[in-house]
């Protein structure tokens, strides 16, 4: 067994400026050592630690997704002592990534049904890779119908805008984008996420499953609206965050009653999550 | 069942010819204290074995306060910036010699994190692999000594590679592991102990254990839901004159939660392993501002339910205490976890 602590060499290929207010940078790795990609081998939902030698670990949602090969990307938001750092890094220079951590979306679980994504500000990171995964080609006919309610502020918040907009023109996802006041030439919804999903979303049934992620205002909004939609509480899956320190269960930090957040999680049905303390 | 009789005479000489293939580690006198620490001993230096409970537990042999992890550099010029390296680490032989039948049974319990089928801490299991433990029965039994009704107890056996039991003018030494048998024999101790010696050593721990007076039961506690504990009114009382000093998870035995820390020296930098503790705000503080355990009494809930509930659920296993009692003896407030388990089994 190989040390768990210690990080894959990577190298930054491209930084990209993800948001008009620049507080948000998607950042594209590249292994160092060529092989290290195949033992980076992840699915979608799952989370890895970026490492910058100094300044310590912080735990990332993987933003790419299993079926784009050669690098893998984060978007990130500056936040504190790491994401500072990291967002004054430039393009060539050398850290470390350690993963892939966690679970990930229950895909085969999910495999004949219907989905239901609901994203909120930045926290679209994993749901970017698992719309990515659903739509290849080799994978678009296992999947029933594919609805997706993202909402962001302003137009310039939202994530990933260009495929957003491709993802509009196409005939086999439903997109319903909304920002939270009109803008100019803006041509979608306009609203908070909740009511954009009361409206657009697909009712729940056995086999449409919601997954939820977002600021936690959204999601305590979201969820009576699913419920009323007729979701049950194990077809609403959702992405929790925690503290987190090692990532895979030893250092004690992200427990929500006996689950870590880091090895158990972070992707819980609001089912499991019912039955643990609310520590999050 | 080999038991060997060790003379008290060849003691010393034993533990100095050992120190050949072992790196040996006790409990040491803290000098003008009334207390002592587990350690490695000197050249020349033996365990203290009339010692009491040392304060802090012997944890640390696998588990330093503070440990290096990886090392890195920022050195612009070298090929390696930026790169962590796993630094040369040894492991030799240690014989812990003296540890207590219940901090030896601790290390079982804090196995069960750090070894898992997936994944493996290998500092800690690098380090616990590398030690015998040649225990030291318990005949003394403090007052806040419950380790009987904890699946553990003075005599227990289950951490233990040779159980040393103190019979006046010798030790009679029980072989459990072929580890604890190669500990023997390079120290130069073999002489069988005779027939009479298993039914002493019975004697003596039904003694010893009819001394210990405290206990604890959590049988209820297993039927009970976590929601249910979680949400019962005891815990602001509980939890009411706590400081949050963290003394008691540092001195525990079985308490293994730990932080990841970077420290750079000039060009040069080490990631850390360093002791944390759930009784601290920061354990838990989000960058965003939020913290899901930021009131007192939330941490103190921690504590406990992590160690008399979500531990026993996850590893369908007994609690995450041996009853050594050390944190009832350091808690500045007397905290006692036996009242708060009484509390929780209703
Ligand atoms: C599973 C998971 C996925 C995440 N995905 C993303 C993402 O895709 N994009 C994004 O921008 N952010 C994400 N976050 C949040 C991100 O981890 C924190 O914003 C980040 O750790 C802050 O680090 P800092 O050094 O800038 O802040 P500081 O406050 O300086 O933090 C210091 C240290 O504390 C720890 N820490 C503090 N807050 C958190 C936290 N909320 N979660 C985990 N560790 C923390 C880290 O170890 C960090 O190194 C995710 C968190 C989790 C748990
Ligand atoms: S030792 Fe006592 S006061 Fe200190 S944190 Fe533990 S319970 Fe609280
Ligand atoms: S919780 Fe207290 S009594 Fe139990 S093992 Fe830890 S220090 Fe000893
Ligand atoms: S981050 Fe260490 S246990 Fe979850």
């Amino acid at each position: 067994m190989e040390n768990p602590y210690l990080p894959y060499p990577v190298r930054i290929d491209d930084i990209e400026i993800a948001t008009e207010d620049k507080s948000l940078k998607t950042f594209k790795f590249v292994f160092i050592n060529k092989e290290d990609e195949e033992k980076f081998a992840y699915k979608a939902g799952q989370f890895a630690e970026l490492s910058i030698p100094g300044k310590g670990e912080i735990p990332i949602g993987i933003a790419s997704s299993p079926v784009e090969k050669g690098f893998v990307t984060f978007t990130v938001n500056r936040a504190g002592l790491v994401t500072t750092h990291l967002h004054n890094m430039k393009k060539g220079d050398v850290m470390g990534i350690r993963g892939p951590l966690g679970n990930w979306y229950p895909w085969d679980l999910l495999a004949g049904k219907n989905i239901l994504i609901v994203g909120g500000g930045f926290a679209f990171t994993t749901l970017r890779s698992s719309i990515i995964y659903m739509l290849d080609p080799e994978n678009r006919s296992r999947f029933g119908t594919i609805d997706v309610v993202y909402g962001a502020r302003t137009p310039g918040m939202l994530l990933y805008k260009d495929e957003l907009i491709e993802w509009e023109k196409r005939d086999d996802i439903n997109m319903h984008l909304t920002i939270d006041s009109p803008a100019e030439g803006w041509a979608y919804n306009v609203g908070f996420t909740p009511p954009v999903t009361e409206e657009k979303a697909p009712k729940g049934d056995e086999n449409t499953y919601a997954i939820v992620c977002g600021p936690p205002v959204m999601i305590k909004f979201t969820l009576p609206v699913l419920e009323k939609l007729g979701y049950t509480h194990d077809h609403i899956i959702m992405s929790l965050e925690n503290r987190m320190k090692c990532g895979f269960g030893m250092c004690g930090r992200c427990g929500i009653g006996k689950e870590l957040v880091c090895k158990d999680g972070p992707v819980f049905t609001l089912d499991q999550i019912n039955q643990t303390p609310r520590e999050y | 069942m080999e038991i060997i009789k060790i003379n008290k005479k060849d003691w010393n000489g034993g533990l100095a010819k050992s120190r050949k293939a072992y790196r040996l580690y006790g409990p040491i006198r803290v000098a003008d204290k009334y207390f002592s620490e587990f350690g490695a001993l000197a050249e020349d230096e033996v365990p203290d074995m009339s010692a009491t409970d040392t304060r802090l537990s012997p944890k640390s042999i696998a588990f330093p306060p503070s440990e290096v992890m990886l090392e890195y550099t920022l050195d612009e010029n070298s090929e390696d910036c930026n790169i962590m390296k796993v630094p040369e680490k040894e492991y030799p032989h240690r014989a812990i010699i003296g540890i207590r039948p219940y901090d030896a049974a601790a290390y079982l319990l804090v196995k069960k994190n750090f070894d898992t089928s997936e994944v493996r801490d290998p500092y800690w299991c690098d380090a616990y692999d590398a030690c015998t433990f040649i225990g030291l029965a318990v005949q003394e039994p403090s007052l806040l000594d419950f380790s009987t009704s904890t699946n553990s107890g003075p005599f227990d056996e289950s951490g233990l590679d040779v159980l040393l039991v103190d019979a006046g003018d010798s030790y009679l030494a029980k072989v459990i592991t072929d580890k604890g048998k190669a500990y023997l024999k390079a120290a130069g101790w073999g002489k069988e102990a005779g027939k009479d010696a298993a039914g002493k050593i019975e004697a003596l721990k039904k003694k010893a254990e009819a001394k210990i007076q405290s206990s604890v039961s959590f049988d209820n506690i297993r039927q009970k839901s976590v929601m249910e504990l979680f949400e019962a009114d005891f815990w602001e009382d509980t939890a009411f004159a706590c400081m949050n000093c963290g003394t008691c998870t540092y001195v525990c035995p079985t308490c293994w939660c730990f932080d990841i820390q970077d420290e750079t020296h000039g060009k040069k930098g080490v990631r850390l392993k360093v002791w944390d503790s759930c009784m601290y705000p920061l354990f838990t503080l989000h960058t965003t501002g939020h913290n899901p355990r930021d009131a007192k009494v939330q941490r103190v809930r921690q504590r406990f339910m992590h160690k008399l509930k979500y531990f026993m659920d996850k590893y369908e296993d007994g609690i995450m205490c041996v009853g050594c009692g050390r944190c009832i003896r350091s808690c500045p407030v007397n905290i006692d976890i036996r009242n708060v388990c009484q509390l929780m089994n209703g």
